[in-house]
């Protein structure tokens, strides 16, 4: 019990042990140790991202363009609202999560209980929405056009609007066969989804409809893409387009620069994991509750440590989307 | 047992009678805070996109700081930073902002260097 629990019995001399100049338990102050190190974790990753963003501060994607979904609203445009309502959940969880320490302090199991619980049924709708984050981001929407130099070309309608490839492409009488392993060199082949249309229809599709440009990953004076005039379109795509691209991995982005969809699925993943590995520790300390271990221990204490770890990982995402959906 | 809890936010100026009423308010004030970031991040007012101070756009100031206007009452109120004695309190948030500046200056600075010698090489980037 005494490794749970520190009494505050100071009757000890100094240097037995006694002082405690902090007036923290020993599990509460190596939990904001591992809070220390993991937050110069995180910041390491956000500087990295930072780091990237600067190198190509004059073509780096517009977040408000890339995450423009919310479940159930297909076509609409809305960004940003649904990583506000995910930032909201989190911070709603973290909220009854205090009221579950406070209740702690109180010694009160029933609202210790109904808090814990409440504050996992947070976590894991901001996970499942993360989940419901990557899949879209993952499959994208437009689709776009990747040149020799690893750039992205993008299709608008004369209007402004953005053009899927779909749109855009003719069907020509050809078809792009799978390239496997067995057929030609050994160390290439295709991923397993190719898409259904091949550069050769694009450009055969942007040549016949006068009425498509391209945009460049390149920002302007105003901070948006630069659109180019008809005649530098079809220059540039027909000089410089080589494969297509839809949605975003770790090699191929239709949004803009690879370096973006590596760091969102590198920080917002880790940040995920986080999230996750919380709601599996506070689901452990909530059937401790319900089986009445702090009761016996006469001690909530155990609550309030998996409290600071619930806090951090809020703190973090307060952090991440700030750096990732608004500057 | 100790747990005493300081119920005063903005150095004083809201007092609450409870510590859960001191949750509640904190929550409102994190929500409020969050509600202008979208608010300001879908409008993109124009002058603060155009304004800069510092090479950086007036509007991305007011996201960082309320950024750390936010993370300030989550650690403060929510992690009980407020209740904690003065030692543990600045063992934990000098250590981790002095390495963080740090660490984020060094950087940028350097990504701002590789974006100078990309913009002014002679091998082109973009074909």
């Amino acid at each position: 019990m005494d490794t749970t629990v520190t009494s505050n019995d100071t009757s000890e001399n100094t240097w037995g042990g006694g002082n405690q100049p902090l007036k923290a338990s020993y599990g509460k102050l190596m939990m904001w140790f591992f809070i220390v190190s993991d937050a110069l974790t995180f910041s390491g990753f956000l500087a990295a991202y930072g780091f990237s963003r600067f190198k190509f501060i004059d073509s780096w994607p517009i977040a408000d363009e890339v995450f423009t979904h919310f479940p159930g609203l297909h076509g609409y445009n809305a960004p940003m609202y649904y990583v506000a309502f995910m930032t909201f959940i989190l911070i709603m969880s973290s909220v009854t999560m205090v009221l579950a320490v406070d209740a702690g302090h109180h010694m009160n199991k029933k609202k210790v209980t109904l808090y814990m619980f409440l504050t996992i049924i947070g976590g894991a709708i901001f996970v499942g929405s993360q989940a419901w984050e990557w899949n879209t981001f993952i499959k994208g929407d437009y689709g776009a056009v990747e040149t020799k130099g690893g750039n992205i070309l993008q299709f608008l309608n004369t209007e402004g609007e953005r053009v899927a490839l779909a749109d855009v492409a003719t069907s020509l009488p050809q078809t792009r066969v799978q390239h496997e392993r067995k057929n030609g060199v050994w160390y290439m082949k295709d991923g397993s989804d190719i898409s259904e249309f091949t550069i050769e229809e694009v450009k055969a599709g942007f040549a016949a409809n006068n009425d498509l440009l391209i945009r460049t990953e390149i920002l302007n004076e105003a901070g948006e893409k630069t659109v180019l005039s008809r005649e530098e379109s079809l220059l540039r795509l027909n000089r410089d387009g080589q494969g297509i691209v839809e949605g975003a991995n770790l090699i191929h982005n239709e949004y803009g620069t690879p370096l973006f969809a590596d760091f969102f699925f590198f920080i917002t993943g880790f940040h995920g994991f986080h999230v996750f590995s919380g709601v599996i520790i506070n689901i452990i300390i909530f059937f401790n509750v319900i089986l009445g271990t702090y009761e016996r221990r006469k001690n909530y204490e155990m609550v309030e440590k998996v409290g600071l770890y619930w806090h951090f990982v809020d703190l973090v995402w307060v952090f991440v989307f700030t750096f990732f959906y608004l500057v | 047992m100790a747990h005493e809890h300081k119920l005063e936010i903005f150095r004083g100026l809201l007092k609450f009678k409870s510590n859960t009423s001191k949750i509640w308010g904190v929550l409102i004030v994190l929500s409020i805070v969050t509600a202008v970031e979208v608010a300001l991040g879908i409008i993109k007012p124009e002058f603060l996109v155009e304004e800069r101070f510092m090479r950086m756009k007036l509007l991305n100031w007011i996201f960082i700081i309320l950024t750390i206007f936010k993370a300030y009452y989550i650690t403060w109120d929510f992690m009980h930073m407020r209740d904690e004695v003065k030692g543990l309190r600045r063992a934990v948030v000098w250590t981790a902002v002095f390495l963080i500046c740090y660490l984020v200056f060094i950087l940028l600075t350097e990504g701002d260097y590789i974006f100078d010698v990309y913009d002014s090489g002679f091998q082109s980037w973009d074909f």
